[in-house]
């Protein structure tokens, strides 16, 4: 399970806690999808993220934008305050407690990989991960929007003058990194309880792979991403109680043999 | 704008003010509230010696806190230590772990700080959690007497407080003296221009570990007096929406201003008590905010961050400043 999550957040770099709260968001829309219109899962994986995407979007427009600029730990803060409204808004709306949200038959019971039985419905998530993982790097390193994007986060004045519009392309960006979360959300929903605070935990792993991972390479992220997901798979067998506690550890080891993240750029810039 | 209200006459005046209301609060709103207040106020400006004058942002102060805390609480409920016993031993646990969070975090600048500080913070909730026996996980640790000083019972909640006051006082103090130091206009130069503090010929990483130590070890003081002054420390101590709220009390308060952070944590810890209970009507509509005092604060953040960055105070100063040089 951590291993789907890890990569599509570490991916995602703009990370702030906002994140987290898109996660919950999306899964509630894939359970509320089902209570209420019967949409069926895998339609969920495809409103879910478009919904929330949207709502990003409008956040993004509204308030964000007035951020950019300033200390980007404002950015940060103002997204503290959107989980704190955000969770309660949804305590409220579907009580504190969650709600279970089964996967489909098809992905429920195990597989035989032959050397091993593994849950079906992990299969998927694990493929589904990889799929998403290969779309965005497609995106961003093959077409010409991608091109623009990592032009625009380079620097942003020059692609400016260059004739594009660098505040559309944030817009943009920043949507489809809150659909992704949402899909995150909506592939975790299975596996354990929707409720209001479940993306509290992620977003703080999320936290500590992007301080591992190092800025720089997506690759980072997601070798990162897949490396911590398999050790906390084999932590949860070796010492279950700490289990939580192992990615942490990781990351002091990392922070304190090389600073700037095992595939960051040593420079001392920001 | 710092020094403009520092050591100026209205600094005296303001402190004086906050003396006073200080030395009023227990009887306007019940003791164990006021200590929250007061509490909270000292973590704040603990907090703020960081963020607003080494530029710091540390997301996980709620460790020292509600780390200190525990340690307190649990030698007073389990061990029966003396009093200044489990406050020495709470506070070198505070300062010893801001230590070791310490050298580990400031490898990193920024966002990253940030980060890092939360996820070693998340660290030691995990433990709070796992270890059960000491912490008493959900249940946190409650303690029935707070034991003595000086052969003076500290039970009376009236008494407790006046206590509390004076040690956050001592505290206020002694941010106010580092702030004003040399070391103090060291700090303020690295936030400034971290690159040509370095050209100086000032080792940067030393000057934020130990302002890094000394905000921990008062946020973990803050942190005994609302644990011992509430009798009961848990595990919201050390989670991480602490972190952010002890954040969210500086800047509504206005960084870097040593007295706004307190403003900032007697309006929340006031919001937050009073919102609950609040019936709103209009034209027959009544809302009730009950459990709706997250959604609140959390707007009221919002907006903060995105009108008015320089906090409550931090705006009057720079109002009045604006007054003074047309």
């Amino acid at each position: 399970m951590a291993l789907g999550l890890s990569v599509i957040f570490g991916m995602l770099r703009i990370v702030n806690f906002a994140h987290g709260a898109m996660f919950m968001l999306g899964a509630f829309v894939a359970y509320y999808g089902l209570a209420l219109f019967h949409l069926p899962f895998f339609a969920a994986l495809i409103v879910a993220p478009l919904v929330v995407g949207l709502f990003g979007a409008l956040i993004e427009v509204l308030c964000l934008r007035r951020l950019y600029g300033l200390d980007p730990l404002y950015g940060l803060l103002f997204t503290f305050a959107l989980v704190l409204i955000i969770e309660d808004a949804m305590r409220i709306a579907a009580g504190a407690l969650g709600s279970p949200y089964s996967a489909p038959d098809i992905l429920n019971g195990v597989t035989n990989l032959g050397f091993t039985v593994f849950p079906t419905y992990r299969l998927f998530v694990i493929g589904a991960a990889i799929l998403v993982c290969i779309m965005v790097w497609f995106v961003l390193e093959r077409t010409p929007i991608g091109a623009r994007i990592r032009a625009a986060t380079e620097s942003p004045v020059l692609v400016r003058a260059l004739g594009i519009d660098t505040q559309r392309l944030v817009s943009i960006t920043f949507a489809v990194g809150v659909g992704l979360a949402a899909l995150g959300g909506v592939l975790a929903a299975p596996n354990q309880n929707v409720e209001p605070t479940m993306g509290d935990k992620v977003i703080i792993n999320t936290f500590a792979i992007v301080v591992i991972g190092g800025l720089g390479s997506i690759g980072g992220s997601i070798v990162t991403g897949f490396a911590l997901g398999l050790l906390q798979t084999l932590g949860a067998v070796i010492f279950p109680a700490f289990n939580d506690t192992l990615i942490f550890l990781v990351m002091i080891v990392v922070l304190l043999v090389r600073p700037s993240g095992l595939f960051g750029t040593p420079v001392s810039a920001k | 704008m710092t020094t403009a209200l520092l050591g100026s006459r209205r600094g005296v005046i303001v402190a004086v003010l906050l003396a006073a209301a200080g030395v009023l609060l227990p009887w306007i709103v019940y003791p164990v509230l006021a200590i929250d207040i007061v509490a909270f106020a000292l973590f704040a400006v603990a907090f703020d010696l960081l963020l607003g004058f080494t530029g710091l942002l540390s997301f996980g102060h709620a460790m020292f806190w509600g780390g200190a805390g525990y340690v307190s609480t649990i030698l007073l409920a389990k061990a029966h230590a003396p009093f200044p016993v489990a406050v020495l031993a709470a506070l070198v646990y505070a300062t010893l772990l801001a230590l070791i969070v310490g050298a580990i975090a400031i490898r990193r600048q920024g966002i990253y700080f940030a980060m890092i500080t939360l996820a070693l913070a998340q660290l030691q909730y995990f433990f709070a959690y796992q270890l059960e026996q000491f912490t008493g996980g959900e249940n946190g640790v409650q303690v029935s007497s707070r034991g003595n000083l000086f052969g003076i019972g500290l039970d009376n909640d009236k008494g407790f407080y006046y206590a509390v006051l004076i040690v956050t006082a001592l505290g206020v103090w002694l941010v106010v003296r580092v702030v004003r130091s040399p070391f103090g206009a060291v700090l303020n130069a690295m936030r400034e221009n971290e690159q040509r503090a370095i050209a100086l010929g000032f080792r940067v990483d030393r000057y934020k570990l130990i302002a890094f130590v000394i905000s921990g070890t008062l946020a973990g003081l803050a942190g005994v007096l609302f644990a011992v002054g509430n009798r009961l420390s848990g595990l919201d101590g050390v989670d991480w929406h602490t972190s952010g709220t002890v954040v969210m009390m500086s800047i509504l308060g206005g960084i870097g201003t040593v007295f706004g952070p307190i403003v900032g944590a007697a309006i929340f810890e006031s919001l937050d008590h009073f919102l609950p209970t609040v019936h709103l009507s209009f034209f027959g509509l009544v809302i009730e905010v009950g459990d709706k005092t997250n959604i609140v604060m959390g707007a009221i953040f919002a907006l903060c961050v995105l009108l008015f960055r320089r906090g409550i105070v931090g705006e009057l100063l720079a109002a009045r400043a604006k007054r003074a040089k047309p």
